[in-house]
């Protein structure tokens, strides 16, 4: 086999192109950076709205119960409901507090008070933690004005159920543990999906392809020599995400080093394959661009479960999810480097890469060839 | 005038000949805003948990027929052991644990008072938040009706103070994600096809060596740099009309404002993203240059750091600074503002103007960079 001059070649062009080179391999490095230090989803730091219609010592105290938390911040306090509507609209603020006039009457004289919570819904997320927030600083309040009331009559308050509430695989709840490991994903989707793609077709665009044909390389040598530099740099990427990943992050790896990697060869095979089937449809670089952004970076993006749960998906979609090798291998990803769990565990999904790996491949080669011996 | 009309003509005779571009141009946008409209959501809901229950009494089931009803639990399985819940927690079978003690009803009725332990999965952080969030109250409020009912009968009918909260969801009443995220996706689509189209339309020329054709044409700079960007402007409207149309129609998203001015300030944002692929083509040679960089330098810091998925104040200070010169951060208030709120040019024009300034000052380097480079 004869694949020495093609992969020269292959990386002298990349070589060529700095700037190419240090977006396969420095960007990978700023992303994790971005996704480790910048992107959460804790919610914290609500911006509250208060409207005291009450205005005694009781509701002020009641209002203080909750500022005094890190989860909302006091950004506004309205003198009218008119006022509480323009905070909401203009994103002034998350959420408001409506305290009715009645509130401390109804506290002092044993009875229900009531009060009014405004969520700005548009963020779903954000509101259903905020309506928890608010949930648990509620009963905080009425635990303390319980414990009061009983002391008053000399007994003493005994909670009937008392949570204790735990975290497995990731204690202190950083996103950076869940994003890291699906960053392995998206990056070395874009490493061979796209760069697989876009270097064969640009053979084609400019016309260096008929050059490559009268060579006396077979077809598949051709492919191969193609292909293994992206290999050589899906794999330093994915090993300067690992590096990085546990020296600013701390995210370890709990299972096996070399069942990891043998994981991402098995997924860069794959990606490699989806590049090289573009690459056999495509005939311009913009195509063949589109095409491998919309079938492998968007998805791998959104529909892989690296930020969106696929549980929560419509049957159809997670019907769908399933054609794209991103999710399985971020299961295995996920099991190896957070719960340290072996082969045992995901064996299935192991068993579906290497098929989506063999069938991309196969198909690309068999398209290939016969474009390349026409 | 001339000219440009007919460098218009050229463009849109070269993205007739390459037969999948017409289809990717109309149809992936749609079938992107699709999948994504479905996919992007952050709804917990059906959690999987799996319940050791050493109990097994009315009080323990009552606990778990509550945390059923609630619609965001399911009971993946029963164990007989607490140790067995491991292995469905390491197989992802369940995200969630509930260990209910031997004698868990008993001490409740005898007022002494009992533990409960609930294990979240926190590889997914957000959803194990929002799980432990919806089990506590849950646990809660079981627990706060076994208090209200034990002091009733021991204080003679005489109740303790209470205190009720009523919350009211505006905007987004149901808390449905794709109300959030489908404006987003729109948003998202319309940059990615504008900026590529831009930037690899240009460097193509280079690239194939067709640009030194058009340069020895009579046409000029400005007159060919606006026949390569209207065809994209032209193509970014339609865009916007498709993708609108699914998401009102196809995802009952209410779209409350204005649509002219949705279309005006459409056309702000499409300003910015012209520029922006107008200079990255300005600094590229190849069209896997451009590309790459249009990805990396344009794409990823947009929609990681514009609060399309990751809300920018939970961001560190620095990175929220820099959010300021992102211009999908200013289109995405906008767009959100207007499906969801409703609000008009008098809530957003500073945003509106944000955007204008940043697509005449990108725009007019680019145009100034590719000027100086054609001379």
């Amino acid at each position: 086999m004869n694949i020495g001059p093609v992969v020269r070649k292959e990386f002298r062009q990349i070589r060529r192109d700095k700037r190419a080179l240090g977006i396969l391999i420095f960007i990978p490095a700023v992303l994790l950076i971005l996704v480790g230090y910048a992107l959460n989803f804790d919610v914290k730091h609500l911006r509250l709205a208060v409207y005291d219609e009450d205005n005694t010592r009781t509701s002020r105290e009641f209002v203080n119960s909750f500022v005094h938390s890190e989860y909302f911040e006091y950004k506004y306090h309205a003198l009218s409901k008119r006022e509480l509507d323009e905070v909401l609209n203009d994103g002034t603020a998350h959420l408001a507090l409506v305290i009715p006039r009645d509130f401390s009457q109804n506290l002092l004289s044993g009875r229900q008070a009531t009060v009014q919570v405004i969520l700005d819904g548009s963020n779903n997320n954000t509101a259903a933690v905020a309506s928890g927030y608010v949930a648990a600083g509620i009963q905080d309040y009425s635990r303390k004005i319980l414990t009061e009331w009983l002391e008053k009559r000399g007994r003493p308050l005994v909670i009937p159920i008392d949570i204790r509430p735990k975290l497995w695989y990731n204690p202190e709840l950083k996103t950076a543990k869940y994003l890291v490991p699906g960053l392995f994903g998206l990056i070395l989707m874009i490493v061979t999906v796209i760069s697989t793609s876009l270097s064969v077709v640009r053979e084609k665009e400019l016309g260096t392809m008929e050059q490559l044909k009268t060579s006396p390389l077979k077809s598949y040598e051709i492919i191969i020599g193609k292909a293994i530099p992206y290999v050589v740099i899906a794999l330093i990427s994915a090993s300067l995400i690992m590096v990085l990943g546990a020296l600013l992050f701390d995210v370890r790896i709990q299972g096996s080093i070399p069942l990891l990697y043998f994981a991402i060869l098995i997924f860069v095979l794959g990606g490699l394959g989806q590049g090289l089937l573009i690459s056999s449809i495509a005939n311009s670089q913009q195509v063949a661009f589109f095409v491998s952004v919309f079938s492998s970076l968007l998805p791998s993006f959104l529909l892989s479960g690296f930020i969106f749960p696929i549980k929560s998906m419509p049957l159809v979609l997670q019907v769908v999810s399933n054609l794209q090798a991103a999710k399985f291998f971020l299961v295995i990803v996920r099991s190896i480097i957070l719960k340290g769990v072996g082969v045992g565990a995901f064996w299935e999904q192991f068993v579906y890469l290497s098929l989506f790996a063999a069938l991309t491949i196969g198909v690309s080669s068999v398209r290939l060839q016969r474009e390349l011996s026409r | 005038m001339k000219a440009i009309r007919e460098m218009i003509v050229k463009e849109f005779l070269q993205i007739r000949r390459d037969k999948r571009m017409l289809p990717i141009v109309i149809l992936a946008p749609i079938v992107q805003v699709i999948l994504l409209g479905y996919a992007a959501t952050v709804d917990v809901k059906e959690i999987p948990l799996v319940v050791s229950d050493m109990d097994n009494s009315r009080e323990s089931r009552e606990l778990i027929a509550r945390f059923t009803n609630s619609g965001y639990f399911v009971v993946a399985a029963y164990v007989d052991r607490p140790k067995k819940i491991d292995e469905y927690l390491d197989g992802s079978v369940a995200t969630m644990a509930v260990l209910i003690p031997e004698n868990f009803g008993k001490n409740i009725g005898t007022g002494r008072g009992t533990q409960l332990q609930l294990i979240a999965d926190g590889a997914d952080a957000n959803t194990a938040n929002i799980s432990l969030g919806y089990a506590s109250q849950i646990t809660a409020g079981y627990s706060q009706s076994i208090l209200l009912n034990q002091l009733l009968k021991t204080s003679g009918g005489l109740a303790p103070p209470q205190l009720k909260v009523e919350t009211r969801v505006w905007f987004n009443p149901d808390l449905r994600s794709a109300n959030y995220m489908v404006p987003g996706v729109v948003a998202m689509i319309l940059m990615i096809i504008t900026t590529t189209f831009t930037s690899a339309g240009i460097v193509r020329e280079k690239e194939i060596g067709t640009m030194e054709q058009l340069l020895v044409t009579p046409i000029k700079p400005h007159q060919l740099i606006l026949g390569k960007l209207l065809p994209f402007v032209i193509i970014g409207f339609i865009d916007v009309i498709l993708v609108l149309g699914v998401a009102v129609n196809l995802f009952g998203i209410p779209l409350k404002g204005s649509i002219p001015l949705l279309f005006g300030l459409a056309g702000l944002f499409i300003l910015t993203t012209l520029g922006l692929g107008l200079f990255v083509s300005t600094i590229s040679h190849t069209q896997q240059q451009a590309m790459m960089t249009a990805q990396f330098f344009i794409f990823f810091p947009m929609i990681f750091l514009s609060g399309f998925t990751f809300p920018i104040e939970n961001m560190p200070k620095i990175i929220q600074a820099i959010t300021y010169i992102i211009p999908l951060r200013y289109f995405l208030e906008i767009i959100r503002g207007l499906f969801l709120k409703g609000v008009g040019i008098e809530t957003l024009w500073p945003q509106a103007l944000a955007l204008l300034v940043f697509g005449v000052t990108i725009l007019s380097l680019s145009v100034l960079r590719f000027q100086k480079r054609l001379g």
